[in-house]
């Protein structure tokens, strides 16, 4: 459990980065908290987002904007998300544990953190979205998340052009809440693929020999060859690298085909 | 920190450690229904609601719950024990450890959910585990007491 000196809800972004920038090694921003308070840091500052009305799900000039304290539940649950996308991404989190879980646990948190077993962050790669930093402006999520984590930012919302894309989610679980062992998003903007591979177990990539041989009409097999022959995989306690290259072809074969049928409907 | 929190309509204006639970702030004034299992977000035995929406107090900062209202079991004792004989019925607990909890994320969902179909129930009751049973009791049940809607006789929200 995380010990805290000093807890604040900062009136403002301004405030709230004043204090991140005091010493970002010992201060910390709370999403859900969920993971934060399962490791051991000892924080000076505290520093609570929710009172800054980040908890918004907006649809404006053409965007799907996520705030970053909006939970993982509203991604369910919100019209304007379950709407879009073939609601691929309230479907990329409805596996994870459940929905008092899902009720605190972040957007913020859960791109922020960058993790490789993210479900999240697979589905929104496939969306090609982006992130808005405090400090950093706004970033192609592709470029973040091949960036290394550093506490020294803040990240504000998600946003999603509103382009009326196609999109199919596959993940593999060795019980049904587990973590992933391997997920899949892909999504498909007037015969423009994108495919993302997840949990290799390594963080969230593109594949663009997969979304190459889709836009070419080579097929969803094809597609799935090319993401395993592409990308590296590893091994972990959940699975390893052989078979999770073998999951990778089914799975973006099959997301793809899911894809191809939800265009045609 | 000094904090505002209202559980079950009581207001409790307290001095708190900073990085206390919410877990540990209920049971510390009393509401012992509020129990710990894994503590690592894991198994929903500390389900509460917050704003009437179910939460894990084990992973909530009790110093985010200020100036809102929490509900324990404690708070909805009357549904509780109501869905409690349908569990009874069933044979559904063996030990009873996860019943606060899953209770709690049981009603949620009642007042969430509209007529559920079985994959939205399980899908909404995923992160209740229970080390005992194989769930079916549990799910027999839900499925008598969602038929028989005794919280529509019995005047409740
Ligand atoms: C038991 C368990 C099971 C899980 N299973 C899965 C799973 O199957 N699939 C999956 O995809 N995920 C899973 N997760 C991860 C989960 O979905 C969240 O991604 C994770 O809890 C982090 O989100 P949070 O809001 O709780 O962030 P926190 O725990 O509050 O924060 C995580 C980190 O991000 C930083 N941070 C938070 N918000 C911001 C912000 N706005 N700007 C900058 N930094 C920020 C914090 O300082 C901290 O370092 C699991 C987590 C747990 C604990
Ligand atoms: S004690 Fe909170 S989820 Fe297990
Ligand atoms: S009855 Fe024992 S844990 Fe559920």
């Amino acid at each position: 459990m995380y010990t805290i000196k000093s807890y604040v809800f900062p009136e403002s972004l301004e405030e709230a980065d004043e204090l991140l920038r005091r010493d970002c090694r010992s201060s910390a921003i709370l999403g859900g908290c969920c993971w934060l308070k399962m490791g051991h840091r000892r924080i000076r500052w505290a520093i609570d987002l929710t009172r800054l009305g980040l908890d918004q799900i907006e649809v404006k000039d053409g965007w799907l904007e996520l705030g970053a304290s909006v939970t993982l539940h509203q991604l369910e649950t919100h019209p304007d998300v379950t709407s879009r996308f073939d609601g691929i991404l309230g479907e990329s989190v409805s596996h994870i544990v459940g929905v008092p879980f899902r009720n605190c646990a972040t957007v913020g948190g859960s791109v922020f953190s960058r993790f490789g077993f993210s479900d999240l962050t697979c589905a929104l790669l496939a969306l090609d979205a982006t992130v808005v930093l405090y400090r950093g402006g706004e970033v192609p999520l592709a470029q973040f998340m091949a960036t290394p984590i550093s506490f020294d930012d803040i990240l504000l919302k998600v946003r999603i052009r509103d382009d009326g894309r196609r999109a199919a989610y596959q993940s593999a679980r060795r019980s049904s809440t587990d973590f992933p062992t391997m997920a899949v998003a892909v999504s498909c903007l007037d015969g423009r693929w994108t495919v993302s591979v997840g949990a290799r177990p390594a963080r969230a990539v593109r594949s663009e020999q997969a979304a190459r041989c889709l836009n070419d009409g080579l097929g969803a097999a094809a597609a799935g060859q090319a993401a395993a022959e592409e990308l590296t995989y590893g091994t972990d306690l959940r699975a390893g690298a052989d078979y999770r290259r073998k999951l990778a072809a089914v799975l973006v074969r099959r997301a793809a085909e899911q894809c191809m049928e939800e265009n045609k409907g | 920190m000094k904090v505002k929190i209202t559980v079950n309509g009581m207001l409790y204006n307290k001095h708190i450690p900073n990085d206390m639970m919410l877990l540990e702030f209920l049971r510390k004034y009393g509401y012992v229904s509020v129990k710990r299992g894994c503590d690592t977000s894991n198994c929903g035995l500390c389900t509460v609601w917050v704003e009437g929406k179910p939460v894990l107090s084990c992973s909530y900062p009790a110093a985010r719950a200020d100036g809102k209202n929490v509900t324990t079991l404690e708070g909805v004792k009357n549904e509780a024990a109501s869905f409690g004989r349908y569990m009874t019925e069933q044979g559904a607990e063996q030990c009873g450890y996860c019943s606060p909890g899953f209770i709690m994320a049981v009603l949620a969902m009642r007042r969430e959910l509209t007529n559920p179909t079985e994959e939205e129930i399980s899908n909404y009751l995923a992160g209740n585990l229970c080390r005992c049973s194989g769930y079916a009791g549990q799910t027999r049940a839900l499925r008598a007491w969602l038929h028989d809607k005794p919280w529509e006789k019995e005047g409740q929200a």
